[in-house]
């Protein structure tokens, strides 16, 4: 789209006029769903091109054929003007497409430099291939500002350091064109940055860059054309700096969308839930929560804003009973929960307190079952489920079906297994299963994780919903955006400490920047430690390592 | 038995999935069989008929064999309720062996005393307990100490066989007898067998271990299915097995369930040493479970942990043992060794390569498809770049109506999003789309009306819906990995294929 063309045309032109990837009339279906209809694009080279669309928008898909997971039913693909078989990721690499996927391909116990030339040895002698990966890789660190460690393990890295490790993994195959898969998901705003002065330095080199995202914000931030994708259509192509977030907004999802929601006054009622110099220490002996206290009351959201690591996935594990606090005491719905007297997440749903995990996948549904058990889970022994010990699966059905209806959950089927929905329809499932009961208290981590545009929306109206009709909301998000839109007062917290507090009216996002990185203080930034694993000591007989157990490699 | 995108399931109908795919691998297993069977010297296709003949040819076979599949319906319920909650029970050999002693030692102590049904009703009782019982130390110290129940149930198995041993030689032993067994049991703690209940009906069937049990074997089957799908307790012991920390977000006590599962997984296997006790020996003797306890592993892995799938692979594994000791017997250089290289090849085939043939299924009934669909031969043009879009649309269509018949999991298929003409090629302009304004009133009062629906329903089934749970057949291994969910949308269907179709074919 961008191409410049030249009046005359001699085969030894710049490349700028011929595209780097080209994709014609790419047609894809599966079985009854067409996930691909007669997609065209043109991709210059040495460009960072961004992919826009929904969840289901066909983006993905559009990606995977182009590197060799699907084939198309129809249509062509150009690679530097010479047309390409793509028929796996093998020819893929081999046309010189590298790709980053949103969910890593590592292997946890080998080191960087395993991990890197994994598939692509030089020889039959590892130590030899370990040679010139490391002299190679060091190369490609220097020439693209991507500095990692290469003989730390990766399971150990940090997950900014491990995108990084992906990339390495394409540059070393001598990728001309990198496709990054929703690659910000994982990271810190820091990580984010970061990234984005690596790619701007990939462009540099010639490289081109396809970035797929629903995040409009970072496609205005770095790319220089953006394509929309919408039910597996190209619906319009741009150059960014002649659009904004809310022209891209409409066209993905074929309406006006309000990016921030309508909020409107909240009216705060009795204190319902009161922290006091709450502490937890975990099993490594780590401080992880450090004398915390607040209150929030009834018919007011209170937002926890922080870099990810910072105490808030522990904060959320106490005041929902998953563990017990090391010290201190926690008010909750006239109850006392302290390190003496716990309380057990099953008490807690009695209660009336709610807990919308940060962790969906994990804790949030059961991945294997089908969509109506996943809609009781946490709430399975209740009485409108059944009699005695016996489940009575018709009214579980039944009200998932409800749930579904209300909160517009696609497709609303109580039988299809939960892993078939988009991670947008888990997250409304989990939340009307917690919304439905009409907590007192509900907790909410990373509502809108990965969750497209037209989704977050409706999820946002639902959190206010909810504070409106008296429920204490407490929010915790590492999107400052969300903090900001939806709380009503917000605490910032670092290092398991509440380092700072505002009420909405007087909220500042650079001083709440501020206080996310500690910066007043003149600490060094640390990488944020990855919170200790949740399963205790006894569970660990299963399938899963002892906790804290990694297999090391001979070396 | 993680799924890479080359090698996962395209949409394949469930019924080939569940039903084909074993039987595919069952023929493989047989094949290779058959060619061992040939370097031996012997011919394959006599041998199978030997063996099928001798499994099910007379009613006497037919006893036999039904008889072993119940030892085996036993322990493949005992591995398969251990493996949904995330447990691998190998014990299942010590516990029958257990539960066997008690059902000897009730015998023992009650058979002057209690008419025949108080009797068996009583054996059957304490088989359970000291089967459960002896599941209760690995339960425990896995529960509370992390003591992998792997290696404690097969030191259980050890212990169990000496402690049999140990008793039977110095406690029940017959004294001036050389046999290492007990005396024998008073008729009323035998069960009928099954022969002189049809004898009883002018049925004549050979005298055949074949007893009642069976009967008991299939309640057993009936009873797991409707404690693991349709109990409380089975829930949340599904759930702590495919996700224990989804469990523990639920409130579900995970020591609990642990015990749990092995107290009725060792309840179950003890019920086949009721069946070899009571049922068969009516005394106690040594090794009467003779690796029951193994093949059930085996069982309960072909049967994907389903007690209907559980059913059918012990007939199976009954119908190799019976029919294989009369191969044995009919053919010279064939010996008992081959039935377990036979057992061996099957479980190979079953559960090790289990999702290999898949691809390869996969592949026949896509080619069967297509053949079903050059009959309405659509004009399709390959590779051209401005194909109409009309043609998609009709064929989405017609591929709408055929896939919507054979998979009940998949949501019936909307045609009305799919079916829409798609705009002109010229994707550059914008899609002329309506512009809903989102007022501020619109949409809180929408939902708070959505939710209040759920704040005063009385829960009551006013109306019962036909509602099909599909939750059968699920190969709950213990694998609690949380797969990510696929980059298209749920209406999609799953997996890249690597399939070079044209277009319209599915």
């Amino acid at each position: 789209m961008t191409a410049t063309a030249t009046p005359t045309a001699p085969k030894a032109a710049g490349s700028e006029s011929v595209p780097a990837v080209e994709l014609i009339g790419i047609d894809k279906s599966f079985g009854a769903v067409h996930a691909n209809r007669n997609v065209s694009l043109k991709i210059a080279k040495g460009t960072i091109h961004g992919i826009v669309g929904e969840n289901g928008a066909g983006k993905s898909t559009l990606m995977s054929i182009l590197y060799g997971f699907y084939e198309a039913d129809r249509g062509a693909i150009k690679i530097n003007g010479k047309p390409a078989r793509i028929r796996s990721s093998k020819d893929a690499i081999a046309a010189g497409i590298g790709m980053v996927h949103q969910h890593f391909m590592l292997v946890d116990p080998f080191t960087v430099i395993e991990n890197v030339m994994l598939g692509a040895e030089s020889g039959m002698l590892i130590q030899s291939s370990i040679r010139k990966a490391r002299a190679e890789i060091q190369r490609l660190e220097r020439d693209y500002g991507l500095s990692v460690d290469p003989d730390k393990i990766v399971g150990d890295l940090p997950v900014g350091e491990q995108q990084r490790v992906e990339i390495l993994k394409a540059l070393y195959r001598h990728c001309e064109i990198l496709i990054l898969d929703e690659p910000t998901g994982v990271l810190t705003p820091q990580e984010t940055d970061q990234l984005f002065q690596i790619l701007n330095a990939l462009k540099e080199r010639g490289v081109t860059v396809i970035l797929i995202t629903h995040k409009l914000r970072e496609i205005m931030a770095v790319t220089d054309t953006v394509t929309v994708m919408r039910n597996g259509e190209v619906v319009a192509e741009r150059k960014t700096a002649e659009t904004n977030r809310e022209e891209l907004a409409v066209l993905m999802v074929g309406r006006k969308v309000r990016m921030t929601p309508d909020r409107g006054g909240a009216k705060p009622g009795e204190v319902v839930l009161g922290i006091d110099h709450l502490g937890l220490i975990d099993e490594f002996g780590v401080k992880r929560l450090d004398d915390i206290s607040f209150s929030i009351r009834a018919g007011e959201i209170l937002g926890v804003a922080g870099v990810s690591g910072n105490g808030q996935s522990e904060l959320l594990e106490v005041l929902s009973g998953i563990r017990s606090p090391t010290s201190g005491v926690m008010h909750v719905l006239g109850r006392d929960v302290t390190a003496e007297k716990p309380c057990s997440p099953k008490r807690m749903r009695r209660l009336g307190v709610a807990h919308v995990p940060e962790d969906r996948h994990r804790l949030g549904l059961v991945t294997g079952f089908p969509a109506w058990e996943s809609a009781i889970l946490g709430y399975q022994r209740d009485r409108a489920y059944g009699f005695g010990p016996i489940i009575n699966t018709a009214a579980a059905a039944r009200d998932c079906g409800k749930m579904m209806e209300a909160f517009d959950v696609r497709p609303p089927e109580p039988n299809l297994g939960s892993s078939k929905f988009s991670g947008g329809n888990q997250q409304k499932l989990i939340l009307a299963r917690e919304m439905a009961r009409m907590p007192k208290v509900l907790l909410v981590g990373q509502p809108t994780r990965g969750v497209d545009i037209g989704a977050i929306e409706f999820i946002h109206r639902q959190i206010i919903a909810m504070r409106d009709e008296g429920t204490a909301v407490l929010l915790v998000s590492v999107e400052l955006d969300e903090i900001l839109a939806l709380s009503d007062r917000i605490i910032v917290m670092f290092q398991g400490r509440v380092v700072g507090e505002t009420t909405a009216d007087r909220a500042d996002e650079r001083q709440l920047g501020l206080w996310m990185a500690n910066a007043h203080a003149d600490m060094p930034q640390t990488a944020p430690s990855a919170p200790p694993p949740l399963l205790p000591p006894e569970m660990t007989g299963r399938n899963n390592l002892p906790a804290g157990m990694k297999i090391r490699p001979r070396k | 038995m993680s799924a890479t995108p080359k090698g996962t399931s395209g949409p394949m109908p469930r019924w080939l999935d569940l039903f084909g795919l074993p039987v595919l691998n069952l023929l493989m297993a047989l094949i290779v069989s058959g060619l061992i069977v040939l370097a031996i010297g012997e011919n394959p296709f006599a041998a199978m008929r030997v063996m099928a003949v001798g499994a099910f040819g007379d009613l006497g076979a037919v006893g036999y064999t039904l008889y072993y599949a119940t030892n085996f319906i036993f322990t493949g319920l005992a591995v398969a309720i251990a493996f949904h909650a995330g447990l691998f029970n190998i014990g299942g050999e010590g516990q029958a062996y257990m539960g066997g002693l008690g059902a000897g030692l009730a015998a023992l102590a009650f058979d002057h005393s209690l008419t025949m049904w108080p009797m068996l009703l009583v054996g059957l009782v304490a088989s359970a307990v000291f089967g459960a019982a002896w599941a209760f130390i690995p339960a425990y110290l896995q529960a509370k100490r992390g003591s992998h129940i792997v290696i404690t149930t097969i030191m259980f198995n050890l212990i169990a066989a000496s402690l049999m041993v140990y008793l039977l030689v110095n406690v029940f032993h017959i004294p001036g007898s050389m046999e290492v067994v007990s005396r024998e049991f008073e008729p009323s703690a035998g069960m009928p067998y099954v022969n002189t209940l049809l004898a009883g009906i002018g049925i004549d069937m050979p005298q055949t271990p074949l007893n009642l049990t069976f009967v008991w074997a299939l309640v057993c089957c009936g009873l797991v299915w409707l404690y693991l799908w349709r109990s409380r307790g089975g829930y949340e012991l599904r759930t702590t097995g495919l996700s224990p920390k989804a469990a523990q977000y639920a409130g579900i006590n995970p020591t609990r369930v642990t015990i749990e599962a092995m107290l009725i997984s060792g309840a179950l296997a003890g019920f086949l040493g009721f069946n070899e006790i009571m049922g068969n020996h009516r005394q106690l003797v040594l090794d009467f479970v003779a690796g029951a306890g193994f093949t059930g592993i085996a069982v309960a892995l072909m049967g994907r942990n389903h007690p209907f799938g559980i059913i059918i692979a012990s007939l199976l594994f009954g119908a190799l043992y019976q029919g294989g000791g009369e191969l044995a017997f009919e053919f010279q250089h064939i010996t008992k060794d081959m039935i377990v290289v036979m057992q061996g090849l099957v479980i190979l085939f079953s559960g090790a390569l289990a999702y290999m043939n898949r691809p390869l299924l996969e592949k026949l009934w896509h080619l069967y498809q297509a053949q079903r669909q050059r009959k309405p031969a659509a004009a399709v043009a390959p590779l051209s770049p401005a194909a109409a879009p009309d043609a998609p649309v009709a064929l989405a269509e017609e591929t709408v109506t055929q896939v919507a018949l054979p998979a009940p999991e998949t949501p019936a298929p909307r045609p009305a999003p799919q079916a829409a003409p798609a705009p002109a090629a010229e994707a550059l302009e914008v899609v002329e789309a309506e512009i809903v304004t989102m007022g501020p009133d619109a949409a809180p009062t929408k939902t708070v009306d959505k939710l209040s629906w759920l704040k005063n329903s009385t829960r009551e089934p006013s109306e019962t819906e036909s509602v099909t749970i599909d939750s059968a057949m699920d190969p709950g291994g213990p694998s609690g990995d949380d797969t990510p969910p696929p980059p298209p949308a749920p209406r999609k269907k799953r997996g890249p294929k690597k399939s070079k179709r044209k277009a319209g074919e599915v």
